[in-house]
């Protein structure tokens, strides 16, 4: 059905002028790359001056470079017959598919798509198609689309949407050289002079010159004498030496130097050219980055939206914002991975256009990541006094710091308030803390609760989980409070289960043994129960002058033994209550000016004598209280007006 | 200036022919203008002085046409080449594409060419533009003098053209390469577009 390329009609064999000079240029760059550099190409001049002989020596240079190929060359009289056959057969669709597979499509004459409107839509799809699939199409006609009679619009948009080249006659010396060429491919020479008349003559096209050539070629074979300039001009029946056209200003130029309007017309060519590189260069660029990112597992649609279309603004911005996203991505998907191993590979994280998301969902993972509350630094296990009192719990809490989740675990600190229970649990947090890789959670049970209201109330729950299950060790004050909370009493049976599990460390405290709390669950208590509650009782008085050593220290008290004695003697049944203690007698102490001692803290303490007024008298009359309130003689109100009066004075 | 407008796709190129005085800037142009189809030029612009030297410059837009979908303008300027119109040569030097040095390859006028070579630097960088950025090609004109009067490509590529730049040897007022140089410069101007940096 379709023509096969005639194997003369090659570049090789094309004679290239100014005239034709864009056009060939451009049709050996489609051949070179066909699809990518001007797609369509769409070729047109007047009739004889190369068309066909362009279209089919693309067809033979594409072939020649990737031998695989598959070409068609046809003009659109048998494209149409071709049509027509395969929908009278029923095969339509066959006939699509055969074009459609095709990598180079090459149409001669389509100007007489004219009046054919199936013709048109059927090659309006043919083009799409193949443009889509990046398949190159060179079309020729002998007119430009716009002035092709009755087309399609969008036709017309779609053959100008490539390359538009017209040939034009050609110049002078172009003639010249074609002559010369076609003469020695006959095997006939010339006289000097002959051809460059025959060349002067204006034929409208190369197809007329051809048979001029013919013309004189069979004169002179017929004459046994060679043919001259005068007698050739009187063969093709051009008397004088009359020169007719275009041509006539061409010789005028300096020998040995190519006319002014080739010069121009070589500039352009080279320029147009180039451009051409320079302009398409930047479709390269993006299909690079596409095929880049797309290897990397990243969605590119946003690249491809920038291949669609023809002329995108700032292209290597749009590149450069889109791996800048894809950076960030990478960084997030970092991020989130260490924190998180089951969110990473989420597709989030692969598209650069979620990026917003991407943002989001790190950020959850990040927060729900960030480190559960930990200990607090005011309760190092240095200032923790010991005594018999407290021993079990403070040998238990060293051997938990030795070996967190292996002796006792949970271990459950049980005492009264004041016993210091909040203090060795901090303390056991913080020497936690200081283990490589420890994540401490140490938190009353109060927050515990709170947080977990938050997260359900955010819908973050399991962020929320995921928080803690970081924890290396989760210790919970005053875990009492859980009465009631069956949602989270829930939470921490879970949490439990998975601490027990891994052998992470979890301390508690109480104000009773676990089974005797009211409102927490048996399954909790008893797994209270299960490890280690160690109770802290009353402070004794070795206990006591433990803690009132680091007492005293603190308020920069004189070391003192008869003080610490007196103080330690005090009933107290707390340390919260000997601070206290402390607390009176150091201000009572600072009020009148005197030095902390035994005498003075008894006397604050058990009442005081009543020298104490006199004693005062060198104070400037104030004196601070041990609730630290000011009263001064001066400041009181001793004398009131009469209520009367005092209304008098209002309503004046 | 933008040399490669993707929204209204063109691409407009300004190349500006620097020299010394009477080194051949203007004839360039003339060529170039009497050669290039009435229908793609514009009208040339020549401000002279009564002994014809250039007096503001002169200006030749080209219009090359739709080139792969864009319009493609070059416009060609010239500076006066006169030491004292210093001003008007930074003037003209501002937003260009590439540049055009034309020497004269007389032999006396050497120092000219090279304190005509130091003015481009310095007032490129006045631009803020650096010189190496530039792009620049050399053209040696009026090669066509008597042997004895001019130096040689090779002798002014020495002497001038120390940054390896394409250099031409030239005869502006007969043409000999006064569209290779155009070439050349459109080249390079339109690479660095390709390279990816439209300014």
């Amino acid at each position: 059905m379709t023509s096969t390329l005639n194997p003369r009609f090659s570049f090789d064999t094309f004679v290239v002028g100014a005239a034709n000079r864009l056009a060939v240029t451009a049709g050996s760059t489609v051949a070179e790359n066909p699809g990518s550099a001007y797609n369509p190409l769409f070729i047109y001049s007047g009739s004889g001056l190369g068309k066909t002989h362009l279209l089919m020596a693309i067809g033979h240079a594409a072939k020649t470079l990737a031998p695989k190929l598959n070409i068609e060359y046809l003009t659109l009289d048998e494209y149409v017959e071709a049509f027509h056959a395969a929908i009278a057969a029923g095969q339509g669709d066959v006939f699509r598919r055969r074009f459609q597979n095709v990598d180079a499509l090459l149409v001669d004459d389509v100007q007489f798509l004219t009046n054919r409107k199936e013709m048109q839509a059927e090659l309006l799809r043919l083009t799409e198609a193949l443009q889509q699939a990046g398949h190159q199409i060179v079309l020729a006609s002998d007119r430009p689309p716009a002035e092709i009679a009755d087309l399609d619009e969008r036709l017309i948009s779609r053959f100008s949407g490539g390359l538009v080249v017209d040939m034009g006659v050609p110049d002078y010396e172009t003639r010249v050289a074609i002559l010369r060429r076609k003469a020695e491919e006959r095997g006939t020479s010339f006289q000097p002079g002959v051809l460059e008349a025959v060349a002067k003559i204006a034929f409208p096209n190369v197809r007329e010159l051809m048979g001029a050539l013919n013309r004189i070629v069979a004169y002179q074979a017929v004459n046994d004498t060679p043919i001259n300039a005068e007698a050739a001009r009187q063969v093709l029946g051009v008397s004088g030496s009359g020169e007719q056209g275009a041509g006539s200003s061409a010789p005028t130029e300096a020998p040995g130097r190519a006319s002014g309007a080739d010069e121009f017309s070589q500039f352009l060519s080279d320029v147009t050219v180039t451009v051409g590189k320079a302009v398409e260069a930047w479709r390269a660029r993006v299909a690079e980055a596409v095929l880049r990112w797309e290897g990397e597992g990243y969605r590119t649609a946003r690249l491809e939206k920038l291949l669609d279309q023809d002329t995108p603004a700032a292209v290597d911005e749009a590149i450069a914002a889109y791996v800048q996203d894809v950076e960030r991505l990478k960084a997030l998907e970092a991020e989130v991975t260490a924190l998180d191993p089951q969110t990473a590979g989420g597709k989030v994280f692969h598209d650069p256009d979620r990026l917003e998301e991407a943002e989001a969902a790190a950020a959850t993972v990040r927060e729900g990541a960030a480190p559960p509350p930990a200990p607090s630094a005011a309760f190092p296990l240095d200032g923790y006094a010991s005594g018999p009192s407290n021993e079990v719990a403070v040998k238990a809490a060293r051997a938990v710091i030795a070996a967190p989740g292996k002796k006792y675990n949970p271990l459950v600190l049980v005492g009264r308030s004041g016993l210091g229970k909040t203090h060795l649990l901090n303390a056991i947090g913080i020497e936690l803390a200081k283990k490589k890789g420890a994540v401490v959670a140490c938190l009353s049970t109060q927050a515990f609760v709170d947080e977990l209201i938050a997260a359900i109330d955010g819908n973050r729950v399991n962020w929320w989980r995921a928080r803690y299950r970081r924890a290396t060790a989760l210790l919970l004050d005053d875990i009492h409070l859980l009465a009631g909370k069956e949602r989270t009493q829930e939470e921490l049976f879970n949490l439990f289960n998975q601490f027990l599990d891994a052998d992470r460390q979890l301390v508690f405290t109480a104000p009773a043994h676990p089974n005797t709390l009211a409102g927490l669950e048996e399954r909790i208590a008893s797994r209270l129960e299960g490890g280690l509650v160690a109770e802290i009782g009353e402070p004794d008085r070795e206990l006591r002058r433990a803690a009132l050593e680091p007492l005293l220290k603190q308020h920069r008290v004189p070391a003192d033994p008869a003080l610490r004695d007196y103080l330690a003697d005090r009933p107290t049944d707390s340390v919260r209550s000997l601070t206290g203690l402390v607390q009176r007698v150091v201000e009572a102490a600072a009020a009148q000016d005197s030095p902390v001692s035994a005498g003075l803290a008894r006397e604050v303490l058990e009442g005081a004598p009543a020298a104490r007024r006199t004693t005062g008298l060198r104070t400037s009359g104030i004196v601070v209280s041990s609730a630290g309130g000011v009263r001064s003689r001066e400041k009181m109100v001793w004398d009131w007006p009469s209520p009367a009066d005092r209304v008098i004075e209002e309503l004046r | 200036m933008s040399l490669v407008n993707f929204t209204t796709r063109e691409i407009t190129c300004k190349i500006v022919y620097y020299g010394p005085g009477r080194s051949g800037k203007t004839t360039n142009l003339h060529y170039v203008y009497g050669r290039v189809p009435e229908t793609r030029r514009g009208r040339m612009v020549s401000l002279a002085t009564q002994t014809d030297r250039t007096l503001f410059f002169d200006f030749l837009p080209i219009d090359l046409g739709q080139i792969s979908g864009f319009t493609t303008r070059f416009q060609l300027y010239t500076v006066p080449g006169q030491v004292y119109y210093n001003a008007t040569r930074r003037l003209v030097l501002q937003g260009s594409d590439g540049v055009v040095f034309v020497g004269d390859s007389q032999a006396r006028q050497l120092d000219e060419n090279l304190e005509s070579l130091q003015n481009l630097q310095s007032n490129l960088l006045e631009h803020g533009v650096d010189v190496r950025a530039m792009p620049l090609v050399m053209q040696y004109n009026k090669q066509d003098l008597p042997r004895e009067l001019i130096l040689t490509q090779p002798e002014l590529d020495d002497a001038l053209n120390f940054r390896g730049v394409p250099s031409f040897a030239a005869d502006a007022l007969h043409g000999t390469g006064v569209f290779e140089t155009l070439k050349s410069i459109s080249e390079l101007v339109l690479k660095r577009l390709a390279a990816g940096s439209p300014a």
